[in-house]
């Protein structure tokens, strides 16, 4: 029996609704066609702002995304659903399409609504609910200019918080007294404007917009409000509120809630059999909810009846909130504005800390019924849980926890609701932390779908495992019990010089292939030593061993620096003769640098004695370390530049090179916005504006791509480098092994701007020891290869075979490729030699 | 048995391995932190490459180890035998020292 569901809209809830359903139905009763109007497939919109600066959509997509390998579900992105037929069970699509139904589910959502403003329609008028809406916003925004956005909500807010991390300088323009009206009462109301206010947005409440002003260049360049206020600007983003999006009603001859939406009753039906509507779009007994976790309620409902699980009915939903700004906190939930008979208020406001808390309790104080906090929401996770239930503790002692007893997620009953997003108690993320299968918070995600939806309640996972006594571990190996990090405070705070000492006194064993390089790189960074000298040898990687990058077939590749990519003719022929004499492959490489591969062993001292006289230099292609700083043409050569991109990269390159890190380090300077050298891509990245440079940190292409997030903006030469120097070293200093630069700034509460505090205002004081680090690194900074081509110990290594120092390896072989060598094929050995005995040392050596 | 001379102890520092041509077998010696002294095919099984003697040497619960520099497999110095992949295991070659030289019985 195959029959087919179709659903219209691949949101969120959507997307939630088909995997239920693949879920439930092994048996595969059901065929899926997904139409979804949007070019991507569904993504966490909840988490949509993260895309303005630090996630990029891949990031962004939802789990569950194999859907487009299942064989049963056939998923259009980019098609839209343009009718709805119900009496001949038909949808037909924008492309044209009639497709046959046997069940229906509309999870079309909402769409921004945008107030009948005169001017609304203009060029630079934006709304925020898509990635391609946010595109465009990115698109449209300057550094340093005005932004406005009319609604002063939660969306309105984190749309405002988007424009200034672009650079801008935001309005929100709010018609109520107070921001977040619907989920803040006045005290918190007052308190949050403050917040707000302090992060550089400028808030005007109880006014609206009157009108839009059109510039000579036909788009928008200036808003008046009704307070008589005009903001020049080209940009205004709209989130004054969404409207359920029920076009289909029509056509479908479906009805209509009150307030829009399409009507459904509390089993998600529609009035026409086989029809269910879920999430945003539909008006539950009248009622529409904005939300995910309601509607993700109501997807898991309907995938239960169209299982054949029964008729499990939407339970009503938790309509608690937060808002995801860093540094303003503020959360509303259950009954926030007191409205239920007879309701009692106990209110906490510290107007010095700037922090407002209100508990909302039922006639005689004792059930908990909602609560608004602002400034300070910790306790949001262990309060919302509680709405409905007895009070474990008086309402001070789960206001502040930390004062004394009470709180704490240990006051939660077993059945409590931690994340509310995907509907998982207390006792399920307890069951699997105690059956094993969950050891850390990514195995609570992986396990129950915990935190993996608004991530408030990550948090409460935390207080969980720690109440549940799992220890975290993160030991570097089995050799050292300490991390990186700590491994490195260890040195920097002992003095300690080898590795012998190190381990003897802080580890154990002889160490292995993952704590000897990284202590061979905490030790480069905290010591101006050769990384060949003695015992320093025996812990590096072959690659620092040899000082270049072993290839698949045991040869090496020689890379030398070319700073910036900047190069000149002459250079380039010494690299073409060099790479003839020797045979060598040769090619440009994505670092812009010319990469020679083939090279034997017992060939880099040669290959590397004409390269050094020639005047190059190490380019560090084989360590954990700063690799190349790319760079466009700026104002040398190109129309558009604005700044000298070529002179800055090079200087930066030259600034840093030879620096050891947890992981090799990328960098690029662009000379105008049009971005040529993609420095948004890499550990850090430049980009000229025309008041000087925008620092962008924490980017990387490869197995997990990422964009960088501005650090700081409009800086000039000095403070550039100033800023980089301190940003590196902290990263050098605090990262684990072979973390990147994207993972060590989220692995802080607040990323990007925790590593802001600390490299740009210097909360935690240590600016100044940054920078005489940095400054000894430079200072003490020599060729590598340089000083191994005066060393005849060191030379000495670079032999084939020990005792036959010239013969060339017989497993190394070439054929030939487009005029070049490249490696012969390999015939692996059998894995188990038989004819050989085994043999103990002991035996031999005594 | 036939034992040929590959270096001297010198040229074999502590915790370090290299590679020597016995026979036109690839072989890479290695010395351990104790001061013992092992033997093993050079050519890694997983990659096909002569690189087993440019590997990290150290120890896995207290049993001699290199890595793999290719794709960083361990195996024990004692018997050759891959400790992440158990049906892979090196060749290993007789080994002495005498007189301050290191020599290995080739057949
Ligand atoms: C910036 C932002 C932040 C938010 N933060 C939070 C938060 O912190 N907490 C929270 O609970 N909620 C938050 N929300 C709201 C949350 O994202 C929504 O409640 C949720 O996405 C609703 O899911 P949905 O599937 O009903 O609608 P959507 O996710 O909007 O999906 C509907 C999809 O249907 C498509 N569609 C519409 N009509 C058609 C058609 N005719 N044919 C084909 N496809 C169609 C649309 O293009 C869209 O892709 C936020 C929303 C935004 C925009
Ligand atoms: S980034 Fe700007 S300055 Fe650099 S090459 Fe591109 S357009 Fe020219
Ligand atoms: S409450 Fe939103 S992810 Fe758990």
């Amino acid at each position: 029996m195959n029959r087919t569901l179709v659903v219209i809209g691949h949101g969120m809830v959507g997307h939630r609704l088909v995997e239920e359903v693949r879920e439930r139905d092994p048996e595969q009763h059901w065929r899926i066609v997904v139409l979804g109007e949007e070019p991507s497939p569904a993504y966490d919109r909840v988490g949509l702002s993260a895309y303005m600066t630090e996630a990029t959509a891949e990031e962004l997509m939802l789990t569950g995304q194999e859907v487009h390998r299942d064989e049963r579900v056939r998923l259009r992105t980019g098609v839209g659903a343009e009718r709805v037929d119900p009496r001949t069970s038909t949808v037909l699509t924008t492309a044209g399409e009639s497709i046959h139904y046997d069940a229906l589910v509309l999870a079309t959502g909402s769409r921004p609504f945008v107030p009948p403003v005169e001017g609304a329609e203009l060029p630079g008028c934006h709304v925020y609910r898509t990635l391609d809406d946010l595109d465009g916003i990115r698109a449209a925004s300057e550094a340093g200019a005005e932004g406005v956005v009319v609604g002063g909500g939660l969306l309105g807010l984190e749309a405002a918080d988007a424009l200034r991390k672009l650079g801008m300088r935001p309005h929100v323009v709010e018609f109520a007294p107070r921001l977040m009206p619907v989920q803040v009462d006045e005290g918190g109301g007052a308190v949050l404007g403050r917040l707000v206010g302090e992060l550089g947005i400028e808030v005007h409440t109880g006014a609206a917009v009157d009108s839009v002003r059109e510039g000579t260049h036909g788009g928008v360049s200036a808003v008046s409000l009704t307070d008589g206020t005009v903001i020049d600007t080209d940009l205004l983003v709209f989130s004054a509120g969404i409207r359920p999006r029920d076009d289909l009603a029509e056509s479908a001859g479906l009805e209509r809630g009150q307030r829009g939406g399409f009507l459904v009753d509390n089993s998600c039906r529609t009035g026409s059999a086989g029809v269910w509507a879920i999430g945003e779009c539909a008006a539950v007994e009248g009622r529409c909810h904005g939300l995910v976790a309601p509607g993700y309620q109501m997807a898991s409902a309907v995938a239960d009846q169209l299982t054949g699980r029964g008729d499990t009915e939407f339970g009503g939903a938790d309509e608690a909130t937060k808002l995801k700004l860093v540094g303003v906190d503020v959360a509303g939930f259950g009954d926030a504005h007191g409205r239920s008979d007879g309701a009692l208020e106990v209110t906490y406001a510290n107007n010095a800390a700037g922090t407002y808390a209100k508990l909302v309790l039922d006639d005689d104080a004792s059930t908990l019924l909602g609560g608004v906090l602002v400034g300070d929401a910790e306790t949001y996770g262990t309060l919302r849980p509680l709405v409905g239930k007895p009070l474990p503790a008086a309402p001070e002692q789960l206001l502040f926890p930390d004062a004394g007893g009470g709180g704490g997620t240990g006051a939660l009953p077993e059945d409590a609701t931690v994340c509310s997003c995907h509907n998982v108690s207390k006792a399920d993320i307890a069951g699997v932390i105690s059956s094993g299968q969950a050891e850390d918070v990514a195995g609570i995600k992986s396990c129950t779908k915990a935190g993996t939806g608004c991530g408030s309640c990550v948090p409460m996972l935390k207080s969980l495992l720690d109440e549940a006594g799992v220890v975290t571990s993160n030991a570097l190996c089995e050799h050292f019990p300490q991390s990186r990090s700590e491994l490195f405070e260890i040195v920097r705070a002992t003095g300690v010089k080898s590795f012998s000492e190190l381990i003897s006194r802080y580890g154990t064993g002889r160490g292995c292939d993952i704590c000897k390089p990284a202590v061979a790189s905490i030790l480069a960074g905290l010591s101006d030593a050769h990384i060949l000298d003695e015992e320093q040898a025996t812990l590096q990687d072959t690659n620092d061993r040899f000082l270049a990058n072993m290839q698949r077939n045991g040869t090496y590749s020689v890379v030398p620096r070319v700073p910036a990519g900047e190069i000149t003719p002459d250079k380039l022929i010494t690299l073409g003769q060099v790479a003839t004499e020797f045979g060598l492959y040769t090619k440009i490489t994505g670092g812009q640098r010319v990469d020679m591969f083939g090279a034997r062993v017992e060939q880099l001292p040669e290959i590397w004695r004409r390269l050094v006289d020639a005047g190059f230099e190490s380019g560090h292609a084989y360590g954990k370390a700063l690799r190349t700083v790319k760079s466009c043409v700026g104002t040398d050569w190109c129309r558009y530049g604005v700044q000298d991109s070529v002179s800055m990269a090079i200087r930066l390159e030259l600034r840093y090179r030879g620096l050891r890190a947890p992981h090799k380090i990328k960098a690029g300077v662009s000379g105008c916005a049009r971005e040529c050298a993609e420095a948004r891509s890499k550990d850090f990245g430049v980009i000229a504006t025309e008041k000087g440079w925008n620092l962008y940190v924490g980017g990387n292409g490869g197995f997990d791509p990422r964009h960088s997030g501005l650090l700081a903006s409009d800086l000039d030469d000095e403070r550039l480098v100033v800023l980089l120097d301190r940003f590196l070293m902290f990263y050098v200093r605090t990262a684990e092994r072979l973390q990147r630069t994207a993972g060590w700034i989220e692995s802080f509460d607040n990323g990007v701007e925790h590593v802001r505090a600390v490299v740009v205002d210097d909360v935690l004081g240590i600016a100044s020891d940054l920078e005489d680090a940095m400054a000894r690194h430079i200072s003490d900074y020599t060729d590598e290869w340089a000083a191994v081509l005066e060393d005849r110990e060191k030379l000495s290594r670079f032999v084939s075979f020990v005792n036959a120092p010239e013969a060339p390896d017989p497993t190394i072989e070439f054929t030939e490729e487009r005029g070049q060598i490249r490696p012969a094929p390999i015939d692996l050995p059998t894995p188990v030699v038989e004819r050989d005995r085994e043999f103990s040392s002991e035996e031999v050596s005594a | 048995m036939n034992w040929q001379r590959i270096c001297s102890e010198s040229d074999l520092p502590t915790e370090f391995g290299v590679a020597a041509l016995v026979d036109g077998h690839t072989v890479a010696v290695f010395r351990t932190a104790t001061d013992e002294v092992y033997a093993l095919g050079n050519v890694d099984p997983f990659s096909g490459a002569g690189v087993i003697s440019r590997g990290i040497v150290g120890d896995r619960e207290g049993e001699p180890t290199v890595s793999s520099p290719m794709h960083k497999q361990a195996f024990s110095l004692r018997s050759g035998q891959c400790l992440d992949e158990p049906e892979t295991r090196l060749p290993t070659y007789p080994v002495r020292r005498r007189a301050e030289t290191i020599e290995i019985a080739a057949s």
